[in-house]
């Protein structure tokens, strides 16, 4: 007797999802090869690498459209990063507010989804609603919302509400605020809209909203944040997790760790799809391949950036030390408020013992501990090996797709594109042409419903 | 003193948008889509007009102005485009990384007018504090005006210098902190948006100023202002507005060749006639010094729009009263208003 396959056996294919991230405002993205998109050397090069000019961002949306990928992703960072007291220089920084980007991408594309990473923490329900509506009418049903919240006072101070929320008001904020606007969102399905009466801890609004029920019905919701607290709210609400886990073994724990919440409330698996930020890296060999990645991370981790590194685990100021010369003898310092804006390192003792290790095995010094133990690339090798892996990840349920993060602006996605797409193609597990319209279509996932919101979780 | 009769040649010339919200799709008038927008901006720019104006507040129906505009701006490439945003409820920082996005995605065709929200209905939709006093709403918006300018200066035009051997992406000495504390809200930057293409996106403000906060709405527009609309039914009516924010300008110690005012007319076309008439209006009020330009209010912007760019634009260009083409490519470049410089650069300049 044979057995249907499992349908998590390894050797059952699953379709891919894939999403292309605007490179960074960190060190992700390497800079130096390219002129100044502003200021003195612009005009000479008038789009080559540029991280604010709209044509890259039209460039890496088209490319990504011409990949089938599902969305187009953007981040967000609403206070400038600083280190000791002055505002960070070593990375590309610079970038234009989501949502008017996106709907502007909306006239240059047809088919990509549009997601804009915004704030939970510092907006307000109906206002969002509205611009998330306006976006998903505007481009005919494919707008996203990435739903961040924010921990620091530090970025409290370029808004009116100002401070900040502790880990559990932030995501029952949020949690509220996804019901506010989904209850606003559904309430104009018939012929005219119903006034919407949301009372709740965080928000107490009234009235009618001003566009009907979106193509999508819904924006599809995304959420980036790992805490217990993180999970859940993904599990009750939202409809694709972006995820930093991107090795094999933890990618499985950790999708498992979530699709196995998603049934408390109510939800099936494929509800949810979880996609890791990853970054690529291709060669004509293998060996090629593992070369070029090492040469970008020598890009990518300059000797001030690896002091800098250095200085957020530490805690304290380094200049004093040679990248080039061995790891500081110091011991770090656990309260430091060096880095403002960055996600603070939970145990630096830990990763200070972790590096002194590795130094010492392979006599790496200060940068080259750096470049060892932060500049991994997740996918290295030739085209047929990078696809190869993917489909693997995939059908081994350590993902159920990837947010890919190309390390150049604006044509970093171009290789992949050209010579990746075409064999996970081949291999039957990408799409071949656009079957649906909206976003929810290609992502595969149920029409937007609402959810019951329950209050206050206890 | 009176105020030296205007002179602009061409006459600055931009059209509202308003009226019934554009539904795109016959078949389907729940859905709202860009293509009516669309259709009446590429009208306007083939007219040359100079900017059209798009308003908007939390009730009106429809997609948000700023979204509307920006789904038009790629596929447009000369026109002016300029989203009314409430600075009532809003946050400011917000409201200036988007304005500063539109001028990036349009190479420099954005502008902005602020607009206040005073319905208790409004209010609650937010339910974060009471529907303001005209006069409170109306100082909060200059604070957002404030604020929003010094954001946009916050990055000085080359700050970003890819310094290979310094490692050093940006001079971060040429970047500064907005630090902004007024009455109703505190800001402290710097932006995270480049300074955008026209360096402050011109701001545009209603400062008719009937109400009784009429004073305070003047001298926001006084302040803060680069074009001023004033509505007005004949031009004695637009030239004392234009003579007294020109006066206020001067107070505050700007140079008032700096501030557009112009007259906001609403106009209704039914024939070519009307059309013909309305350039004969337009060409009297400006010999008679009425204002700085136009910013023309049709009743049925479909309707309306056809005739002003067959019928009207074309009479005012053989009176060499309005260009032919686009000379320039942003806005300030239109209305022949140049490309501030940037407060802190100068500051810094001083200092030396
Ligand atoms: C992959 C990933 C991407 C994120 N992207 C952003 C972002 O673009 N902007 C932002 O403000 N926060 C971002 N965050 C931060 C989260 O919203 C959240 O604040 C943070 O992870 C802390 O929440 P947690 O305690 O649940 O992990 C991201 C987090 C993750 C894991």
């Amino acid at each position: 007797m044979t057995a249907a396959p499992h349908p998590s056996d390894p050797s059952t294919p699953r379709q891919i999802h894939l999403a292309a991230h605007f490179p960074g405002v960190n060190n992700t993205t390497v800079w130096d090869d390219a002129p100044p998109a502003t200021g003195r050397g612009a005009a000479r090069h008038p789009s080559l690498g540029s991280q604010i000019r709209f044509d890259s961002f039209v460039h890496l949306a088209r490319t990504a459209e011409r990949g089938l990928f599902d969305f187009f992703f953007l981040a967000e960072g609403l206070r400038l990063r600083e280190h000791k007291g002055r505002i960070h220089d070593l990375d590309v920084v610079g970038r234009p507010e989501s949502l008017t980007v996106l709907t502007a991408l909306a006239a240059v594309t047809d088919r990509l989804g549009l997601a804009a990473t915004v704030n939970a923490t510092f907006n307000e329900p109906y206002e969002l609603a509205r611009r998330l509506s306006s976006l998903d009418h505007l481009s005919d049903g494919r707008a996203a919302w990435n739903v961040v919240t924010t921990s620091d006072a530090f970025t409290g101070e370029n808004f009116r509400r100002g401070g900040y929320l502790d880990r559990a008001d932030r995501y029952a904020r949020a949690a509220e605020f996804v019901a506010a606007a989904r209850e606003l969102w559904d309430s104009w399905s018939g012929p005219a809209p119903e006034p919407v009466r949301h009372r709740g801890a965080h928000f107490d609004l009234t009235g009618p909203f001003t566009l009907p029920r979106s193509p999508q019905g819904h924006p599809v919701i995304i959420q980036a944040g790992d805490s217990p607290e993180g999970r859940d709210f993904a599990a009750a609400t939202a409809d694709v997790i972006f995820t930093r886990h991107s090795g094999l073994a933890a990618g499985q724990a950790f999708y498992a760790d979530v699709k196995g919440r998603l049934a408390a409330h109510g939800r099936r698996p494929d509800d949810l799809k979880i996609m890791p930020g990853v970054t690529f890296v291709l060669g004509d060999t293998a060996a090629e391949a593992q070369e070029h990645a090492a040469e970008i991370r020598r890009r990518q981790i300059s000797p001030q950036n690896a002091l800098l590194a250095a200085e957020q685990i530490w805690g304290a100021d380094l200049s004093g030390y040679d990248p080039d010369g061995p790891l500081p003898d110091i011991d770090p310092d656990p309260h430091s408020e060096l880095a403002q804006g960055r996600v603070k390192i939970a145990d630096p003792a830990a990763v200070v013992a972790k590096w002194r290790a590795l130094s010492q095995a392979k006599g790496l010094s200060l940068r080259e501990t750096v470049i060892e133990t932060t500049g991994r690339q997740s996918f290295v090798g030739t085209p047929q090996a990078v696809a190869a892996e993917m489909d693997e990840f995939v059908r081994a349920r350590a993902a159920d797709g990837f947010i890919l993060v190309p390390h150049l602006t604006p044509n970093g996605l171009d290789p992949f594109v050209d010579r990746v797409v075409p064999l996970l193609q081949e291999r039957g597990v990408f799409r071949t042409e656009y079957t649906g319209s909206t976003l929810r279509s290609h992502l595969g996932l149920p029409e937007a419903v609402t959810p019951v919101w329950q209050g206050e979780a206890s | 003193m009176a105020s030296p009769t205007p002179q602009r040649r061409p006459i600055p010339l931009a059209i509202a948008l308003d009226g019934p919200p554009v539904t795109g799709r016959p078949a389907a008038p729940e859905r709202f889509d860009a293509s009516g927008h669309l259709r009446l901006v590429r009208l306007a720019e083939r007219g040359t007009l100079d900017f059209v104006t798009l308003g908007d507040a939390f009730g009106r129906p429809g997609p948000d102005a700023l979204a509307v505009l920006s789904r038009v701006a790629p596929a447009t490439a000369r026109i002016g485009l300029v989203p009314t945003v409430t600075t009532t409820h809003t946050e400011p920082f917000h409201v200036a990384t988007s304005i500063a996005t539109l001028d990036w995605v349009s190479g420099g065709r954005a502008g902005w007018q602020p607009e206040v929200s005073l319905s208790a209905a409004e209010a609650a939709l937010f339910g974060r504090r009471p529907a303001p006093a005209p006069d409170a709403a109306w100082r909060e918006a200059g604070e957002v005006a404030e604020v929003a300018a010094r954001l946009w200066d916050s990055w000085e035009d080359d700050a970003e210098i890819r310094d290979r051997a310094g490692g050093r992406f940006i001079d971060r000495d040429k970047l500064h902190y907005a630090d902004y504390a007024g009455e109703f809200f505190s800001v402290r930057g710097p932006s995270i948006v480049p300074r955008p293409p026209q360096g402050r996106p011109p701001v545009v403000i209603d400062a008719t100023g009937s109400g009784p906060e009429g004073a305070t709405v003047r001298q926001v527009a006084a302040a803060h202002a680069d074009v001023a609309l004033v509505r007005a039914q004949d031009p004695g009516t637009a030239s004392a507005a234009r003579d007294d924010l020109r006066s206020r300008a001067r107070a505050l110690g700007r140079d008032p060749d700096r501030l557009l005012v112009l007259a906001s007319v609403e106009i209704e076309l039914y024939a070519s006639g009307d059309a013909v008439a309305l350039a004969e209006l337009i060409g009297d009020w400006y010999a008679d010094g009425a204002a700085d330009g136009f910013h023309l209010r049709p009743a049925e912007p479909a309707r309306d729009l056809g005739l002003l760019v067959d019928g009207t634009v074309p009479v005012l260009q053989h009176r060499c009263l309005l260009r032919r083409f686009y000379p320039g490519a942003t806005l300030r470049e239109h209305l022949g208003l140049p490309r501030p410089a940037n407060r802190y650069a100068r500051a810094r300049e001083v200092s030396r």
